[in-house]
């Protein structure tokens, strides 16, 4: 498969931006400075990046409570990202949402979401939109295999296919939901439930971007030529707990440490393009010194921007009341 | 102007709505009703109490979307084609279905523009019918209203007669924030003068139906007609109300109850709904917070008890407000006179 050297390194670029935004957030939560939770996406940056690589601005997206990858992958600015998390008036929801509510609906980017299971509804939603308004667009829900359980998604499974939407179901399958197994929680195989609701069904390895960005590819393709729905999903793991602070006691000890030593995607892509002389090693340092800089600028840029107002509480409840 | 019924003035919002607007789309189970079937008739129904009919036959099936029944998916995918460029009118059918889509509703459309930092618009309306009196039982008939009152970033409308229902809904699918519009399925076939051309009521304007000197009757929805059946009534013994339609709960007209209650020194709430944090209750703490000083008799709620909606006739009866309990509550805060402190 042939991809412009444009689009891998926009990738690589938005894989080492989440990879170190969320390795930053993982330090700089441990200082307390951050409230609330946040959830990380390392390890799983090949997926939210090789879907998104076909995506464009009139694309739709709706993500999950770790959502920092898909944002970053749609192209939401990363310090008011940050500004966000640190809930500074500078956020890019100006300090109301937080982690697991970072959207930017001008970039079709629906939103995190807290709530297991919120996003596959609102995709359908928005694959309408895309379908009555003729616009070309596609809408992709990405959620996890404990969503893949919620019965708002098998729901929304059966509705994008009887109405034939532009829709695509990520299953970001890292096997747990919370602490709890997906080999335990997830009856049958996501295959069978695509092929149940009639939709085809695609599969590939999470943490190998080019794998994601190739079956993606074919998925996205399916919805936007109107043949309805398609299912996508992704084999990955992650690599920190489900919040942090979470221990991990359910998971076997080394098993984290081998996903690091065996399954990084930066490490993969980079062996791999150098390997064929597709990208040069040292134009992946420069992006990678370049993040490391957009990274350091935006914690420093969300340590100092303005805490949010007391006038700040009562404003954008509604339109008008 | 002609006369209409509650359901012909509906039917004439959403048409006259959709005409105006290409945006505007409706979806629901069985809002045309009869895709799949084997008549071929693709509008059999037109909604289960023919709210929706002969929309299909103007729209096209592109705008008239039949769901499955499977309300958390389509509701949630009315909120999310609202925050994507469509003006959708999801119907719930019963009010009492929303416990399978609650958090669409409450998580997702209701929060969107407060928790994205004021970036999202969700111009969405959910019409349902609500409240007792057709044997319906204890999942068909309840007045859910306070639930959605509950919670902030939703706009709650119970119109009171065909005139109000027209005028609030082509307000609501104007209005750029969700709206729930709840339909009192016995006023269906009531019907008054209603005019033909469109026409907007605004939201938290109350309509005084009538003005006394005694007591201040606040009443919702289908309450607004037995309020003022009342009303008639005491007229004739010489006890005059006010009666406040809010027209919304959220937002509510607060003002207008104050002023009121500040000229008669009395009041009485009607409320179908469930007894406990109603918007009786709401009203009342209103009064008392802003209006302790104007009051000469202690506030009266006209309610159910706290129980589930009851099926048998006769209990229904026992349950429901009525006239008759209206007219009593009225008569007890009227006479109630302030005791003499020894």
């Amino acid at each position: 498969m042939q991809i412009s050297r444009d689009i891998l390194t926009r990738s690589y670029r938005a894989m080492r931006t989440i990879r170190d935004f969320e390795e930053r957030l993982h330090v700089e939560f441990a200082t307390g400075e951050i409230p609330g939770f946040v959830h990380l996406y390392c390890g799983e940056e090949a997926s939210g990046v090789g879907v998104c690589a076909h995506l464009t601005d009139t694309d739709t997206i709706a993500s999950t409570h770790r959502g920092h990858g898909h944002c970053i992958a749609k192209g939401v600015a990363v310090d008011g990202m940050m500004a966000e998390i640190y809930g500074r008036q500078t956020g890019v929801c100006r300090g109301k949402g937080g982690s697991m509510h970072i959207a930017d609906l001008s970039l079709g980017m629906l939103g995190a979401n807290g709530i297991v299971g919120g996003g596959p509804p609102l995709i359908c939603g928005a694959a309408l939109s895309h379908k009555l308004l003729k616009d070309n667009g596609v809408a992709v829900a990405f959620y996890g295999d404990g969503a893949s359980n919620e019965g708002s998604t098998l729901e929304s499974l059966n509705l994008a296919t009887v109405w034939q939407l532009p829709a695509v179901f990520v299953v970001e399958d890292n096997g747990y939901g919370e602490a709890t197994g997906a080999s335990y929680a997830c009856a049958g195989t996501q295959k069978d439930r695509a092929a149940g609701f009639g939709m085809p069904y695609f599969e590939c390895d999470g943490t190998d971007f080019f794998a994601v960005y190739e079956t993606a590819g074919e998925a996205i393709s399916h919805a936007r030529s109107g043949k309805g729905p398609a299912m996508l999903h992704v084999h990955l793991s992650r690599w920190y707990g489900h919040f942090e602070g979470d221990a991990m006691t359910y998971r076997a000890e080394g098993e984290v440490a081998r996903e690091r030593a065996e399954h990084d995607c930066l490490v993969n892509f980079r062996k791999h393009v150098t390997e064929i002389s597709l990208l040069e090693g040292s134009a992946l340092d420069d992006i990678d010194a370049s993040v490391k800089s957009e990274i350091d600028a935006a914690v420093a840029a969300a340590k100092a921007a303005p805490l949010p107002e007391e006038a700040d509480l009562m404003k954008d409840v509604y339109v008008s009341y | 102007m002609s006369r209409k019924s509650f359901r012909q003035a509906i039917n004439e919002a959403l048409r006259q709505e959709m005409r105006r607007d290409p945006r505007v789309i409706l979806m629901g189970e069985d809002v045309a009703g009869g895709r799949g079937g084997t008549s071929g008739v693709k509008d059999a129904w037109g909604g289960v109490l023919g709210v929706t009919k002969g929309l299909l036959t103007e729209f096209g099936e592109d705008r008239v979307l039949d769901t499955p029944i499977t309300e958390a998916s389509y509701i949630g995918a009315a909120a999310g084609a609202a925050a994507t460029g469509l003006r959708p009118v999801a119907e719930l059918m019963f009010v009492d279905f929303v416990g399978c889509c609650l958090d669409q509703i409450m998580n997702q459309a209701a929060k969107f523009r407060y928790m994205f930092g004021g970036k999202a618009r969700t111009p969405l309306v959910i019409r349902a019918m609500y409240g007792a009196g057709f044997n319906a039982a204890a999942q068909h008939s309840q007045a859910l209203y306070p639930l959605f009152t509950h919670i902030p970033g939703l706009k709650v409308v119970v119109p009171s007669s065909p005139y109000e229902a027209k005028g609030l809904l082509i307000e609501a699918i104007r209005d750029d924030d969700p709206v729930i519009f709840l339909e009192n399925k016995v006023m269906y076939d009531d019907e008054e003068d209603v005019p033909d051309e469109p026409y907007t009521i605004p939201f938290g304007e109350a309509n005084l139906t009538r003005e006394g000197d005694d007591v201040t009757i606040v009443a919702f929805g289908r309450m607004v007609n037995l309020a003022n059946q009342a009303a008639d009534r005491l007229e004739k013994d010489g006890i005059s109300c006010t009666v406040i339609d809010p027209r919304t709960t959220s937002p509510l007209d607060t003002g207008t109850i104050l002023d009121c209650v500040a000229d008669t020194g009395r009041l009485v709430i009607v409320d179908e709904s469930s007894p406990r944090c109603n918007l009786a209750t709401d009203v009342a703490a209103l009064v008392a917070e802003e209006a302790f000083d104007a009051l000469k008799a202690p506030i009266r709620r006209v309610v159910p008890p706290h129980t589930p909606v009851p099926f048998a006739t006769v209990l229904e009866n026992l349950y429901m407000p009525s006239v008759e309990k209206i007219e009593a509550a009225v008569r007890s805060v009227a006479a109630y006179r302030v005791k003499e402190e020894a």
